[in-house]
């Protein structure tokens, strides 16, 4: 992992969305066969997939498809009922609201994380991270003074501090203005140029084009898709709809595949 | 586990609201408690309305109050308010001048001296009310009925005191003075000595059997009476007290009022901060990173308990430093009542724990705490013999499971200069801790 000599101030590109084919490195982080229920109803059944260094996977699916719950699986915060996760050389969990504790500073939460992350220099990560987010500055004011957009960046590099393979990010952009958002995506694909894995969920089909290079389906709980944005449009009959699958954005392409498979 | 902990006192001291209550209050408490203990109840205002004439007498048999003393008598118990008449003293009490009037009338000292005649007319004092207020009015009427009490006490002792005078006269004689003359009065003894010097001269027959009978009926009166005067005495108080005190001795009533002080200010702040804290991990979404693969579940309760049982102790420990300007603290006995507090502490913070971790949410949290912690609180103070059987027995089950009731226990004993051993309180306390601690634990589960 490379992402700390990569400050924000000298972030790349962010990477063309999709890449043109499936990664063939190992994977970063794995997912097999998970099965998870909530009394009687399974939110999950067998939903498996690999996430590769330096990929960027988005999840979608409506409102209880089960993305928070996979997500917390993958880190390590629910025990799935079956199935396995190898989680590659660490997984970096970012919740959906940004876990930090509000009253104290910027390099507080930081050391602390530091610390509980078992750190043997835990004042040089906080510099290493407020370097990598752009918040030296701010690196003694309160959390609850900075903007959502900042505590995010703050957010995601706490997840960071174990040097994870994997980057898991539970909505990462919800309650975000554009301008935040983008911010706070050149901020994640610095770190993807770096090598890091991202597995991200949200409902933003725009945003999931835009910066995940495969899309996971998830409805009611079963993996309904695994691809490329293309193939998500080519996997839509297309007399169904007018025009071809090329003339459809995404969205369209992926509330027709949602009526598709019958649900 | 000790970030997490220094961590908690970090935010703590961040939040000038919370360690500023954290200080002021116990002391705010003693300083309040401590007023309490070292003054005396505030007297009530009472308004008086003597009508007596300046020059009349209360009393009879020799002993005589004047109007002054009759004042002083009554205004050495209440604050009094001198009335004109009836009218204003019930205006005064109408207008919340004062909690009662006293109105004695023109005639009391006579129909107190006739008590003491052959025509005894009841003596009456009039007492006005305001009947608005019932708590005052119960206070009135408990005063007056204790005033009421130890004045027909002190007026039975008079007569008592008279009719002894009188007994002694007649058994021993003497001199008696009555409207104005002095009289000289044989007595029944020496009656006796002289009719039994007058027999040796009287020859048998029948003056002699006359003079034997006055003799013996001399010697009688003599034996009776000498027995009249521990009955009058007894009259006055048929019956006498004698307490005898059985089983463990109660605490000092400063002793208990600052335990009670301590165990009080020892729950809301434990059971609050450690309730509000846990869930506070959760409202800030910490708990689920904090989860992922850094700590376990365990552990934050473990920090937690730490949280609470210290800054439960700081405040214990300000609360009773407090209190000790105002009452005897004995710091000697801290190797006994430090350990109280510690384990009292320590099972407030796992009952809070508990609590924040089954709420999920601060306002659920404190709300539960506050709910549940008051009212067990208030239960374990209620003495055991004061309810019946079934309800002792179901608040003793309530308090027990709670632990105010162990904690107030061991905090009464630990500061109680002669207090009994304190090693089931502590027992009690860690048992309560434990358990409380894998509510929390299990709780913690479904966070």
């Amino acid at each position: 992992m490379s992402y700390r000599s990569l400050p924000m101030a000298e972030l790349p590109s962010p990477p063309p969305p999709g890449p043109p084919g499936r990664p063939v490195r190992p994977a970063a982080l794995a997912a097999r066969g998970i099965v998870k229920k909530f009394g009687d109803k399974e939110v999950l059944s067998e939903v498996g997939f690999e996430v590769r260094p330096g990929e960027v996977v988005g999840l979608i699916g409506p409102n209880g498809a089960g993305k928070t719950t996979l997500l917390s699986i993958l880190a390590g915060i629910t025990p799935p009922d079956a199935g396995r996760v190898d989680p590659g050389d660490g997984v970096g969990w970012v919740p959906q609201q940004a876990a930090l504790y509000r009253r104290l500073t910027v390099s507080e939460n930081l050391r602390l994380f530091a610390r509980l992350q078992r750190s043997d220099e835990p004042d040089r990560q906080v510099d290493e991270m407020l370097e990598l987010t752009g918040l030296q500055d701010r690196r003694d004011d309160q959390v609850s003074k900075l903007s959502g957009g900042n505590q995010q960046r703050i957010n995601i590099a706490i997840g960071l501090m174990a040097d994870p393979s994997v980057l898991l990010l539970d909505e990462p952009s919800v309650g975000l203005d554009p301008a935040q958002r983008a911010r706070l995506w050149e901020f994640v694909l610095g770190l993807v140029s770096g090598g890091t894995a991202v597995a991200f969920s949200t409902h933003d089909i725009q945003e999931v084009e835009r910066y995940a290079a495969r899309i996971i389906v998830l409805d009611e709980g079963v993996e309904i898709f695994d691809g490329t944005a293309d193939e998500l449009r080519e996997a839509v009959i297309t007399d169904a709809l007018e025009g071809g699958a090329e003339d459809r954005d995404l969205e369209t392409s992926f509330l027709a595949f949602l009526g598709k498979a019958g649900r | 586990m000790r970030w997490l902990l220094l961590k908690d006192l970090q935010i703590l001291r961040r939040s000038p609201l919370q360690l500023a209550l954290l200080v002021i209050y116990p002391i705010a408490i003693a300083l309040l408690v401590g007023f309490a203990l070292t003054r005396g109840p505030e007297q009530s205002t009472v308004a008086l309305y003597n009508a007596m004439p300046p020059e009349a007498k209360l009393g009879f048999g020799g002993e005589e109050l004047e109007g002054a003393e009759i004042r002083d008598q009554l205004c050495g118990r209440v604050d009094c308010v001198d009335a004109d008449s009836r009218d204003q003293a019930r205006q005064l009490v109408e207008d919340g001048s004062a909690t009662a009037a006293v109105v004695i009338p023109e005639d009391l000292g006579e129909r107190i001296a006739s008590l003491a005649s052959l025509n005894p007319q009841r003596p009456e004092v009039e007492v006005i009310v305001n009947g608005s207020s019932a708590v005052e009015n119960e206070i009135v009427d408990d005063r007056i009925d204790a005033m009421l009490a130890e004045a027909n006490l002190l007026i039975a002792r008079r007569i008592s005191e008279a009719a002894h005078r009188y007994l002694d006269l007649i058994l021993e004689g003497g001199r008696l003075s009555l409207l104005g003359q002095s009289f000289e009065v044989l007595g029944l003894q020496d009656t006796e000595t002289i009719l039994r010097e007058l027999r040796k001269e009287v020859p048998p027959g029948a003056e002699r059997r006359q003079l034997e009978r006055a003799i013996r009926f001399a010697g009688l009166a003599t034996d009776n009476l000498n027995l009249a005067g521990p009955l009058l005495t007894a009259i006055t108080q048929p019956i006498e007290v004698n307490k005898t005190e059985v089983g463990d001795r109660a605490p000092g009533l400063d002793t208990f009022a600052v335990a009670v002080t301590a165990t009080f200010a020892l729950m809301f702040v434990t059971v609050l901060l450690v309730a509000g804290s846990l869930a506070l991990e959760r409202e800030e979404n910490a708990f689920s990173r904090l989860t992922a693969g850094l700590v376990t579940r365990g552990q934050i309760l473990m920090a937690k308990l730490g949280l609470g049982t210290i800054v439960g102790f700081f405040v214990l420990f300000v609360l009773l430093a407090g209190l000790s300007l105002f009452v005897p603290i004995d710091w000697g006995r801290a190797p006994v009542w430090i350990p109280a507090g510690l384990f009292g502490a320590a099972a407030f913070a796992a009952a809070g724990a508990a609590l924040g971790a089954a709420a999920r949410d601060v306002r659920a949290a404190t709300l539960a705490a506050v709910m549940i912690a008051l009212p067990v609180a208030l239960l374990s103070l209620v003495p055991d013999d004061a309810v019946g059987a079934l309800l002792e027995g179901v608040i003793q089950v309530v308090t027990a499971v709670f632990p105010f009731r162990p904690a107030l226990d061991a905090l009464t004993a630990g500061l109680e200069v002669s207090g009994g051993s304190i090693w089931l309180y502590l027992l009690h306390l860690a048992v309560l801790t434990v358990a409380y601690s894998l509510l929390a634990r299990a709780s913690l589960r479904r966070f």
